[in-house]
């Protein structure tokens, strides 16, 4: 039982990157735009908000530039998609590269300034990132281990995934927002902005990836930098959007379910199952392959898939 | 040229107006005037920049130069949020609404302020419709709708913003005659509430019942503006086409008229498993023309696709000369001897490869039966020079892509190919679609042409008018079911209005 | 009427033009690269270096002495032969970002070969390894086109999907089966018998020249036969191709096999020739930066040829800025990626251009 709860948590844990990923890549598609490049943008937030927090030893700060990182990485994407109109997978794909190789190349230049050779946060800032306690709540037997014992960016990711569910689903701007995404003629012939929403849109979903990739930077490792943080998981977020239905609530769920998946060779007592730990590792990628699969056999109309996703909008087309 | 002075009676004042797409001049000084309390008609033909026009009033386009002026002020118009403030709401040709939201939701598509609870927006809704007598469910969404209550919500996002001024692209094109009729008496209600109403449209029957007045465009300039009770169907058709035509089309009596292909009982389902034909039955006759009318969407283009082998049926039989080609692939078929030509609607999106040049598109049915894996450019080339020659296609060479070509050169690209093929059956989809006059009577002449040679000529169209006098004998399509198969030649427009919306039966012929 | 609440004119409209004629357009291109190199130029400026001291190393680099050249070909090798593989699939608007999976899926079969019969007669064993390459990448390929002709199921994700799933296979091959009992416990894949690896020409295995041929091979593929042609009719609309007859279904999943099938044979030269056993870095990468090249080669395989090699002076000489600079070799990354960027922004201006708001305005 005392098992079972640590792999919940670990699975929580470990679908906190995801859901910022997520979350941010359902903004973008919500606006007709499929940005391959959230590992890229998680990359580039990964390494602005470790190098701001190992800098200036400022929590704050350190989120602060993992955002604008993020959205940094999203403006390219925004610019060459949405002014510029270029091709949607590729210009994802290259921000991918982009931002994987910006970040480790950074990592690697930072480190010729560090004396022990290795990059490690102040505790300044680690402070900040252990787990809360609330007192009373968080001393609860299972409930408070189960909901109120985690770091920041856990409560900060389900904070976001809801009002970002609020945003789209509830206002009339995230009508007109999702209007964008289905149909960008008819937005615009509304009298919808829909080159300010794409951009809105493909940037606030930038800076919050860039978020997310600061929890895989200063959290995963406990605050030591390693190259490639981001390990895949931003392709995993891409794929989730999928799972969740294009719902920012949803995704919390989802992603939870996939950081289960991430731990459960840790947890899985090998009397029980005993598999290669390659195939644990395997595990997620196979279970969103599968997802794939399946949600493209019971292909049903509005799901919330935005009709034209993956188009490019041009006002004077004829 | 000189400038009149502003009079706030005038809900529109456009004073050289030009606008020009790459190297098309689409808009070339035009000057338009519209008061409030009247309908004008803007009539011309396609591609007679109508629908630019009205795009730059409503904001999608921005003018190059010319001047507008609303109510008397005059203006620059960015956006469709600056239309919205205007008071300038379109209703366009191709619907822009969005298929996975309400009605509702449709309506109230970006307007600023908090989201109102979907009771108050109900009540207010069915306030406007009541006003002007439309009527809709508020609830339904967009992809279960009939083309007339799309309409419908287009027309309801206009009112709701409260526009004084309405324009209406092509209204009546998807509906059908009784349709036409309730939106023209709503129209003229909106009339009398005092709102200024353009339509854009190219039948002249409508221009004369709903206009008070109207303004002909041609090739891009404004020719005239008529009042249009002083005016006729024959007087507004020169100003038109800009010279004195004969109306009719060319009717050559069948050769020897003889069925080729028979189709019985066939029924074909869409793929999201609606039924598209209904155990439709009829013949195909060598030397003639069969005309095939029915508002957009009763079952033509699957019709169009069955008979050339490119879409599976439920059941039923198409028969070539006793010979059964149903459930054949077009490769089958045409190793049975039968040759089939067809003229698809979307000519860029499947006829041809839009990216290619003239010679990589002969090649398209051809290049299978080549010998060897590779592919012979040179018949294909020659064949190509050719059609550039004969049909006086205007291009910089048969190597450049043919989406650079104008609409009429695509289409006699298209039609040569398939006409070059020596086909015994030529289907044809809306083949002078979007053409200006010249090349539609090009296309009706090719048509001919293949008739007197013992063609068998299908032509699925729109325009009443030309099916009455191109075709021989005209099969209505409504909802997948035959309404009549009738002789062209004893029928009235009315009567195949009425078979078209399935309400009153033609006399099947056999 | 109220005319204030009216937005301003923009200051930048998009506005259609003509299109530019082909020589235009090469000159466009041109200037996007010349930008990106300034553009990279400058970010390696501030990080306080020389660029053109950092260009003038990359060069020399790649091309300083026999073995430097001998080091850049053979970087080029794996991602010349990728890049035609995904320019297959391309050509047919198929997302496959799968080539990275598609690599290693060959690499594994034709390692299996290559560990367990390892005597057989090398000319028939590299045959052999060739075609396990062929079928490994190839049925790699194949999958994501079967879901998606079966399902629709979306292929980039998919693809991209399988990238993981082959990787993790190779990991559970290192650390269980196949692993080399001769390593004291670590986990790897033993080094292959001296049979197995490729013959060196001219000093770099002969991986050089099946590359060559593949772009050869490919462009008359893709230009002369009538399966190219049905290739470019479906990626163009696969509306014409069934009108035009074309069995659609049959041309996506024999593409797609032969798209996979040619990454495949990447794998496998990789690993025979270069690595002389498998690690799951035998991709390394390759996979993603062919995508980059095709697509800069507007998927022309003479073009691929030459930006494959380009790309591949870019790899090989930023090793060298590493150990004199001690920059990480990601510079390359950064830098194929700056170039993509500006590339794809040219394309805008072959059919758009911006117009500047009229000085004054028209208030």
């Amino acid at each position: 039982m005392d098992m079972f709860i640590k792999f919940l948590v670990a699975a929580v844990l470990a679908g906190t990157p995801l859901l910022f990923g997520t979350v941010g890549e359902i903004l973008s598609e919500k606006v007709g735009h499929l940005n391959l490049g959230v590992e890229g943008m998680m990359s580039i937030g990964a390494c602005s908000g470790f190098m701001a927090g190992y800098f200036s030893d400022s929590f704050a700060f350190a989120l602060i530039a993992a955002a604008l990182g993020g959205a940094l990485g999203a403006l390219i994407y925004a610019f060459l998609t949405v002014t510029l109109m270029a091709n949607q997978n590729v210009t994802g794909l290259t921000l991918t590269i982009f931002g994987i190789g910006l970040s480790n190349f950074i990592g690697v230049y930072a480190l010729g300034f560090s004396e022990t050779g290795t990059l490690k946060l102040p505790d300044g800032i680690t402070a900040h990132m252990r787990n809360i306690h609330i007192p009373g709540l968080s001393d609860l037997p299972v409930v408070g281990e189960l909901l109120f014992s985690y770091n920041p960016f856990v409560y900060l990711g389900i904070l976001i995934a809801i009002i970002m569910g609020l945003y789209l689903g509830r206002t009339q701007t995230g009508l007109n927002v999702q209007s964008i995404g289905e149909n960008p003629a008819a937005a615009d012939a509304a009298g919808i902005r829909v080159i300010f929403w794409k951009y809105f849109n493909i940037l606030l979903g930038g800076a919050i990836c860039g978020i997310g990739g600061a929890y895989c930077s200063m959290i995963i490792n406990r605050g030591v930098w390693i190259s490639n943080n981001v390990g895949g998981l931003g392709w995993i977020a891409v794929a989730l959007v999928i799972f969740a239905g294009w719902k920012p609530v949803n995704a919390i769920g989802g992603s939870f379910v996939f950081g289960a998946l991430r731990v459960l060779k840790y947890y899985m007592p090998k009397s029980v199952i005993d598999l290669p730990v390659a195939f644990y590792d395997m595990l997620p990628f196979l279970i969103t392959a599968l997802v794939l699969v399946i949600s493209s056999m019971r292909k049903s109309r509005g799901i919330g898939l935005p009709a034209a996703l993956g188009l490019n909008y041009y006002r004077e087309e004829r | 040229m000189s400038q009149t002075p502003a009079n706030p009676a005038c809900a529109i004042e456009c004073r050289q107006i030009t606008k020009t797409f790459g190297s098309v001049v689409a808009n070339d000084k035009i000057d338009l005037d519209v008061r409030y309390g009247e309908i004008l008609a803007l009539l011309g033909e396609n591609g007679s920049g109508k629908t630019t026009l009205m795009n730059m009033l409503s904001g999608i386009y921005h003018p190059d130069s010319g001047s507008i002026s609303i109510a008397g002020q005059p203006v620059s118009i960015n956006s469709p949020v600056d239309a919205m403030h205007l008071g300038i709401g379109m209703i366009h040709q191709h619907f822009k609404l969005v298929d996975a939201f309400t009605a509702m939701d449709n309506i109230v598509l970006g307007t600023h302020g908090k989201r109102l609870a979907p009771k108050v927006l109900k009540e207010r809704i069915l306030e406007i419709c009541h006003s002007v007598g439309l009527e809709i469910d508020p609830e339904k969404r967009v992809y279960e709708m009939s083309v007339s209550e799309k309409q419908t919500v287009e027309i309801l996002k206009v009112l709701y913003r409260d526009a004084k001024i309405l324009i209406l692209d092509e209204p009546t094109a998807v509906l059908t005659p009784q349709e036409t009729g309730k939106l023209f008496a709503i129209l003229r209600r909106m009339r009398e509430q005092g709102r200024a109403i353009i339509i854009i449209t190219h039948k002249l029957q409508e221009v004369l019942e709903i206009s008070d007045r109207v303004t002909i465009l041609w090739k891009g300039k404004s020719i005239d503006t008529v009042n249009t009770a002083e005016t006729n169907a024959r007087q507004l058709t020169e100003l038109m086409v800009g010279r004195p035509v004969s109306l009719s089309i060319q009717r050559p009596q069948p050769q020897d008229p003889q069925p080729v292909m028979d189709v019985q009982g066939l029924t074909v389902k869409k793929p999201d498993g609606a039924i598209a034909l209904d155990g439709i039955s009829f013949d195909i006759r060598s030397g003639e023309i069969l005309g095939i009318a029915g508002v957009a969407g009763s079952g033509q283009k699957e019709l169009c696709e069955t008979i050339a082998g490119l879409t599976k049926s439920e059941k039923g039989h198409i028969t070539f000369k006793g010979e059964e080609i149903l459930g054949k692939t077009p490769a089958e078929i045409i190793s049975l001897g039968i040759h089939m030509g067809f003229v698809p609607e979307d000519r860029l999106g499947m006829g041809l490869v839009a990216s290619m040049g003239m010679v990589d598109n002969m090649l398209l049915k051809s290049y299978r039966s080549h010998k060897g894996m590779f592919i012979d450019r040179k018949p294909a080339r020659a064949l190509a020079e050719e059609l550039i020659r004969r049909l006086e296609i205007v291009t910089p060479g048969e190597d450049t892509p043919v989406r650079l070509l104008s609409g009429g050169n695509v289409q006699k690209v298209l039609i040569g190919r398939e006409i070059e093929s020596g086909p015994s059956v030529l289907i044809t989809a809306y083949p002078v679609r979007g053409l200006d006059i010249n090349s539609s009577y090009t296309v009706y002449d090719l048509l001919n042409e293949q008739k007197q040679k013992g063609v068998a000529v299908v032509f699925v169209g729109e325009d009443l008018d030309v099916l009455l006098e191109l075709c021989d004998r005209i099969l209505v399509l409504c909802h997948g079911r035959i309404t009549g198969l009738v002789d062209a030649s004893s029928v009235t427009k009315e009567q195949i209005g009425l078979m078209m919306t399935g309400s009153h039966s033609g006399e099947v012929q056999q | 009427m109220n005319t204030q609440k009216l937005s301003h004119e923009p200051l930048i409209r998009v506005v259609k033009r003509t299109e530019r004629p082909p020589r235009q357009v090469t000159l466009l291109r041109a200037l996007a690269l010349v930008l990106s190199i300034l553009a990279g130029g400058l970010f390696i400026l501030s990080l306080g270096y020389n660029p053109i001291e950092i260009y003038a190393t990359i060069l020399s680099g790649a091309f300083r002495s026999k073995i430097a050249i001998q080091g850049t070909v053979k970087i080029m090798i794996p991602l010349l032969i990728s890049s035609l593989g995904v320019t297959l699939a391309f050509k047919m608007k198929f997302w496959n970002i799968g080539a990275e999976g598609q690599i290693i899926a060959g690499a594994i079969v034709a390692s299996y070969f290559a560990l367990y019969h390892s005597d057989w007669n090398h000319w028939v064993l590299i045959v052999v390894m060739f075609l396990a390459g062929v079928i490994g990448g190839g049925i790699w390929g194949l999958i994501p086109a079967l879901c998606k002709m079966k399902w629709n199921t979306n292929e980039t994700l998919f693809t991209l999907m399988l990238n993981y799933i082959a990787l993790h296979i190779v990991d559970y091959l290192r650390d269980g089966p196949w692993k080399d009992p001769g390593s004291q416990g670590f986990p790897k894949i033993a080094r292959f018998d001296a049979n197995v690896m490729l013959d060196k020409v001219l000093g770099v295995q002969f991986g050089w020249i099946v590359a060559l041929v593949l772009a050869a091979l490919i462009y008359i593929y893709l230009r002369y036969t009538k399966q190219g042609y049905e290739i470019s009719v479906v990626g163009e609309s696969t509306e014409t191709a069934r009108y035009a007859g074309m069995n659609v279904r049959r041309i996506v999943l024999r593409t797609m096999f032969l798209s996979g099938a040619v990454c495949g044979i990447a794998g496998m030269v990789q690993a025979t020739g270069s690595d002389i056993t498998l690690t799951d870095a035998v991709a390394g990468g390759v996979g993603f930066t062919a995508i980059i090249v095709a697509w800069l080669s507007q998927l022309n395989p003479i073009t691929i040829t030459v930006v494959s090699f380009l790309f591949s002076v870019l790899e090989k000489g930023s090793s060298v800025v590493q150990s004199s600079y001690g920059l990480s070799t990601d510079c390359a990354d950064v830098l194929q990626s700056i170039i993509l960027f500006f590339v794809l922004g040219c394309e805008f201006f072959i059919r758009y251009r911006f117009v500047m708001r009229k000085k004054g305005g028209n208030a």
